[in-house]
């Protein structure tokens, strides 16, 4: 999807991006202080999925097409979101920033109050005290693994492209909808039920953070992109509907804008790359390359 | 027995005597109704109002078909829990019958209002009304102060044209505590003959909202999470605190966080003229419509001034009421918001409507679609 040169821009800013976290990778612990949480495997396999981000065709808002998108390697994702538990002891290890607010919240319940930065913290410190390559999973994977559980973005009506406000009510009604029986009390983990994977609590009310950044594609009239602008300082969010938000946000009840039902919780869970590899392939995965 | 309940009874009433001593009103609570000339009404008609939930307004005429008339109303006080944000935080709201903000009550000037309000039983504090739009007795509070189990009806006659606010005011601290739990409201009291612009034409509106903007002061705990209390009074020292600060911790419509959005949002189509009815009954606010304009604009809510024209953003002083028209020329999604954003973003004070019809590509187009900075 992406050309050359927008695919060269999205791997320097990752690169940019790592650099600006500090999330220089570490070398692995040799002992294992931190327990594996229970996974779930999922296969290698290929699905039809419309990618995150914007889509313009012709200079307007438009569903982004379904693209095939083949998930080449098996991988692991953690059955549950990370709890609050979990995170607060990379927190008490100093190698997190403590959760929004998190105080007098029951351990059982998923960490929520996290940003994008908090949660690649977690992934580097659990690396390290588990010795295996953890990271977030990337919006494809998400939906993957989320399968029947994941909330379609496509509008699906042919609006009149001379008339934005169509799409603007549509969204909005849409998100309204999924907005509308909405439970604000958190759960412990298993609380929302499970996926056909076995996987918990997608699209419960805690919203999970992904690797992928937010981008806009501008496509001809014939589907032809002619341009991707990708912007990683905002990372895509996937639960009951797919949200943008900013990379050191831990709350976005408030919304990022004055318009649209934002995520009620930010939470995330992170997915566990097949072998151990070197040092070298944690650096590769780091960046996403 | 000395209860929780008799003793905020006994302190209501503590609160409200040198009020009442102090205007020279008889102290002895079962004869405060001051003695006068019976007015004759004998001529008029009387006319039954059922009142509607707010953001929504009774049926009413905008030029008034008849002489004056005596519209009966009635209001039953209710205090119950409600949530007010999305976490589910509660209040024990004191309501004007069951909703934050009461009812929007509409009349005609020199139309006489008779409320007839009711504590029932299971309530467990003394209420009663102040009318800004009522001449004499406090606004009517000194007439109208009722104990659970008991009612009143109480008549005024609408002297001045305008939007204004109504509240609970049973005396003292309690004054203040009822109105930031929820208890107020607004009254329009249209001109006989309908609004009119600068030039005194006459002006319509094809739809009526209420808003009604409320302050609360929720306490929080150790862990700074928001209280939840079993009574009102289970909860009243804690609340004095929080409000002695001035800083509320929501500033909403319609009583609660989203109460004006997602699948409560307002509708309206381009080319359909609104009236907006704005209260606040006891802080500053500053609407303003994102998108769009007030075109004719009674910031202070009294008709027998001129509207103000083209208005961006309206004040409405806390304690005041006022009325904002505008014809909707642009599809989408419009925020009405307190243009003290954080008001609006962190502490709630936004709604939405959403607007049907064709765009106007005169108006604004957007010529450019965002891309990539072209090279060179
Ligand atoms: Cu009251």
């Amino acid at each position: 999807m992406t050309d050359i040169t927008a695919g060269s821009v999205a791997i320097i800013a990752r690169i940019l991006m790592v650099w600006a976290l500090g999330a220089a990778p570490a070398v692995p612990c040799v002992e294992a202080a931190e327990p594996v949480p229970a996974l779930v495997s999922i296969a290698a396999g290929a699905f039809r999925h419309r990618p995150a981000g914007e889509y313009l065709r012709a200079g307007f808002p438009d569903d982004a097409p379904r693209v095939a998108i083949g998930i080449d390697h098996p991988f692991e994702i953690m059955r549950d979101q990370v709890s609050a538990q979990a995170y607060d002891a990379c927190v008490a290890a100093g190698a997190c920033g403590p959760r929004f607010g998190a105080a007098g919240q029951a351990e059982a319940l998923p960490a929520t109050g996290v940003s994008f930065a908090d949660a690649q913290d977690y992934a580097r410190w659990l690396s390290d005290g588990t010795g295996m390559i953890w990271r977030l999973p990337t919006d494809a994977e998400w939906a993957y693994a989320a399968g029947s559980r994941f909330a379609d973005d496509g509008l699906g009506a042919k609006t009149d492209s001379a008339n934005p406000a169509q799409r603007w009510l549509l969204e909005y009604d849409s998100v309204a909808a999924g907005a509308a029986d909405r439970d604000p009390v958190l759960r412990p983990a298993g609380g929302f039920g499970a996926n056909e994977n076995g996987i918990n609590d997608l699209a419960g009310n805690v919203w999970e953070w992904t690797s992928t950044c937010y981008s806009r594609t501008r496509a001809s009239a014939a589907g032809e992109v002619e341009s991707v602008t990708e912007n990683c300082g905002v990372r895509v969010l996937e639960g009951r509907h797919r949200a943008y938000v900013t990379f050191f946000i831990q709350d976005a009840k408030g919304g990022g804008c004055s318009l649209g039902a934002p995520p009620a919780y930010l939470g995330f869970r992170l997915v566990r790359d097949p072998a151990r590899p070197s040092p070298f392939a944690r650096l590769r995965a780091w960046l996403g390359a | 027995m000395f209860t929780r309940r008799t003793a905020l009874l006994g302190a209501a009433f503590a609160a409200t005597a040198p009020v009442l001593l102090g205007r020279g009103i008889a102290a002895a609570s079962e004869s405060m109704t001051p003695v006068g000339l019976p007015a004759d009404l004998s001529t008029l008609t009387r006319r039954k109002v059922e009142l509607v939930r707010p953001p929504f307004v009774h049926e009413h005429e905008q030029v008034a078909g008849t002489g004056p008339q005596i519209i009966e109303f009635t209001m039953t006080i209710r205090e119950q829990k409600m949530v007010i944000d999305e976490e589910g935080t509660t209040i024990q709201a004191m309501t004007f019958d069951g909703s934050v903000p009461g009812p929007l009550m509409v009349v005609h000037q020199d139309d006489y209002v008779e409320l007839t309000l009711i504590n029932p039983e299971s309530n467990s504090m003394p209420h009663n009304i102040d009318f800004h739009a009522a001449t004499g007795a406090l606004g009517g509070g000194a007439l109208t102060l009722i104990n659970p189990g008991e009612q009143t009806t109480l008549r005024f006659r609408a002297t001045r044209p305008g939007t204004f606010v109504y509240h609970c005011a049973p005396g003292g601290p309690m004054i203040p505590w009822h109105v930031v739990s929820g208890m107020n409201g607004a009254i329009m009291i249209l001109p006989r003959d309908g609004l009119k612009n600068e030039k005194g034409e006459p002006i319509r509106y094809d739809k009526v909202v209420y808003v009604g903007e409320q302050d609360y002061y929720i306490p929080r705990d150790e862990d700074g999470n928001y209280k939840e209390y079993d009574s009102p009074g289970d909860g009243y020292s804690d609340m004095l605190e929080v409000m002695n600060g001035l800083i509320p911790t929501h500033e909403v419509f319609n009583g609660a966080v989203g109460a004006l959005t997602g699948d409560n949002a307002m509708t309206s189509k381009v080319g359909e003229t609104v009236l907006i009815v704005h209260s606040q009954a006891n802080r500053d606010t500053r609407p303003h419509l994102i998108g769009g304009h007030g075109d004719y604009v009674w910031e202070t809510g009294k008709f027998n001034n001129p509207p103000e024209k083209d208005n961006e953003t309206w004040f409405i002083r806390g304690g005041s009421a006022g009325a904002a028209m505008y014809t909707f020329l642009q599809p989408g999604v419009y925020a009405y918001v307190n243009h003290n954003l954080i008001e609006a973003v962190s502490l709630g004070a936004t709604a939405h409507f959403k607007v049907e019809g064709d765009w106007n590509n005169d108006l604004m187009e957007q010529v450019s679609a965002p891309g990539p900075i072209p090279r060179g």
